[in-house]
């Protein structure tokens, strides 16, 4: 049995795993996980991964969760081009220090306009106008870093060369964009930068990859979206709890 | 000018850095930065790290911030031994999983637990509903049963047989409520266990000596109206 990734588009981590190893030409089989239908609640899912999430890795009988330890992993294992992962120390460190930020500051940040736009009112949970706010808010600052802190006068984040923070970067703010949020307003620099990162991927790639979430609208306003199954509501409100 | 940490070991991230750097015998500056005292706003420390906050590094002209990247950096740069970062793929890869996942779980439950039990009622005098204290306390409580279940399983160590900086970063962590008064080990003998392990290998005297501040701030005087005005805005977030 080859290496099998277990992947949901919508997710943005899994769009960075799925790009990663599509782009690299590593052979793996797609496990298409069903998050809205409760997949990730059931015990075969358990099985591979107690925290019901997603990206995970199933390599033979080694696991593994998170997607920056399974992008490193498989930029290790395949011997993908230097420029992912660069061996050189500071260069390197330069990746990881992008990698904690984003922990901080994009992930967990950049996905909330998807619930408070389109799946809490699905799952017919209200977020207060404030915590919207609050977001935007976090969203501004966080960008206002990337230009700053990482950007400067690079082309991308950690270098002068694409690496796996540009790709962690990309999806996440993939995600607002796809609910019509403008991100990218009075930002030339951002701009350039994701236009880069777009050119790189090459459009097939792109669409293959971003279908699904950029489509994602209009298939709510033509119903042609799955309501979530009643297991998952649990999942799903406490999720939109937890936004501050 | 050598290499530089700029660090203020009531700060989780900071004292694993610190205990990495000491037990492996790299020569350092410390530059203290205190935050509560909100030196970490100055303007001299943005010319270290720009996104203002602790740990940080400064190696020549190299600037680096990020408590991952400092340890990562200065376990290759200085070569210490493979069992803190190994170079075998998944072994490496059960820390990188490790380091990922504290990152957005363990490490917001324990800075939460720690200002809402201790700093926001003691040194802030600002009281924290209950129900916003509890509600943390479970969230810690389901943090540390993954811990235990999920990366320490029947392992001597989070990542593995032997000691990583992944175990630096969970007892960094940990410490954190436990300095508040949250008996995190009491009732987790497993938890407890590691511990002493991962107090063994790290030596009992470096341990302590990272942890000295922290386990005196539930004895500071609160904090005089400055420093509340100072530090009210930025830690406001930690109350959520």
């Amino acid at each position: 049995m080859g290496l099998e990734l277990y992947l949901a588009l919508l997710s943005q981590p899994c769009r960075a795993v799925y790009i990663f190893a599509k782009k690299n030409g590593i052979p793996f089989k797609l496990c298409t996980t069903e998050v809205f239908k409760g997949q990730l609640q059931s015990k075969e899912f358990f099985q591979i991964n107690m925290l019901q999430k997603i990206p995970v890795l199933k390599d033979g009988d080694f696991i593994l969760t998170e997607s920056s330890a399974i992008l490193i992993y498989l930029s290790s294992k395949y011997q993908t081009a230097d420029h992912w992962y660069p061996s050189d120390l500071q260069a390197r460190a330069r990746v990881h220090e992008y990698l904690g930020w984003h922990a901080d500051c994009i992930r967990g940040t950049f996905g909330v306009p998807l619930w408070t736009q389109v799946i809490a009112p699905l799952s017919g949970a209200h977020v207060p106008e404030e915590k919207v706010e609050r977001n935007k808010t976090a969203m501004d600052r966080a960008l206002q870093q990337v230009e700053n802190k990482f950007l400067g006068d690079q082309a991308f984040l950690t270098g002068q060369q694409m690496s796996l923070a540009d790709l962690m970067a990309f999806e996440e703010l993939m995600q607002p964009v796809a609910v019509g949020y403008d991100l990218f307003e009075g930002r030339p620099k951002l701009v350039a930068w994701h236009e880069q990162v777009e050119a790189f991927l090459g459009s097939d790639l792109f669409q293959e990859t971003h279908g699904t979430i950029l489509n994602i609208l209009e298939q709510v306003v033509n119903k042609k979206f799955t309501k979530p199954s009643p297991e998952v509501y649990p999942n799903i409100l406490l999720r939109i709890s937890r936004i501050h | 000018m050598g290499l530089e940490l700029y660090l203020d070991l009531l700060s989780q991230p900071c004292r694993a850095v610190y205990i990495f750097a000491k037990k492996n015998g790299i020569p350092f500056e410390l530059r203290p930065v205190e935050l509560l005292k909100g030196q970490h706003h100055s303007d001299a420390f943005a010319q270290v790290n720009p996104l203002r906050k602790v740990p940080a590094l400064k190696d020549g002209d190299f600037t680096l911030a990020e408590s991952v990247a400092i340890l990562l950096y200065l376990s290759r740069k200085y070569e210490v031994p493979d069992h803190w970062y190994p170079q075998d793929l998944q072994a490496r890869a059960r820390v990188d999983e490790y380091l990922a996942w504290q990152h957005t779980a363990l490490r917001s439950s324990c800075t939460r637990a720690m200002w809402q039990k201790m700093m926001f009622p003691v040194f802030l005098g600002e009281q924290v509903p209950p129900e916003t204290l509890a509600s943390t306390l479970a969230e810690l409580d389901r943090c540390l049963q993954l811990l235990e279940d999920k990366f320490l399983k029947d392992q001597d160590f989070v990542a593995g047989p032997h000691i990583s900086v992944a175990d630096l970063v969970a007892i960094t962590e940990l410490m954190h409520p436990v300095s508040a008064g949250c008996q995190v080990f009491k009732s987790r003998p497993k938890l407890a266990a590691w511990r002493q392990r991962v107090e063994a290998e790290v030596g009992k005297d470096l341990f302590q000596e990272a942890h000295a501040a922290v386990m005196k701030v539930k004895d500071l005087p609160p904090a005089d109206p400055a420093t509340k005005e100072k530090l009210k805005p930025s830690v406001q977030v930690l109350l959520q």
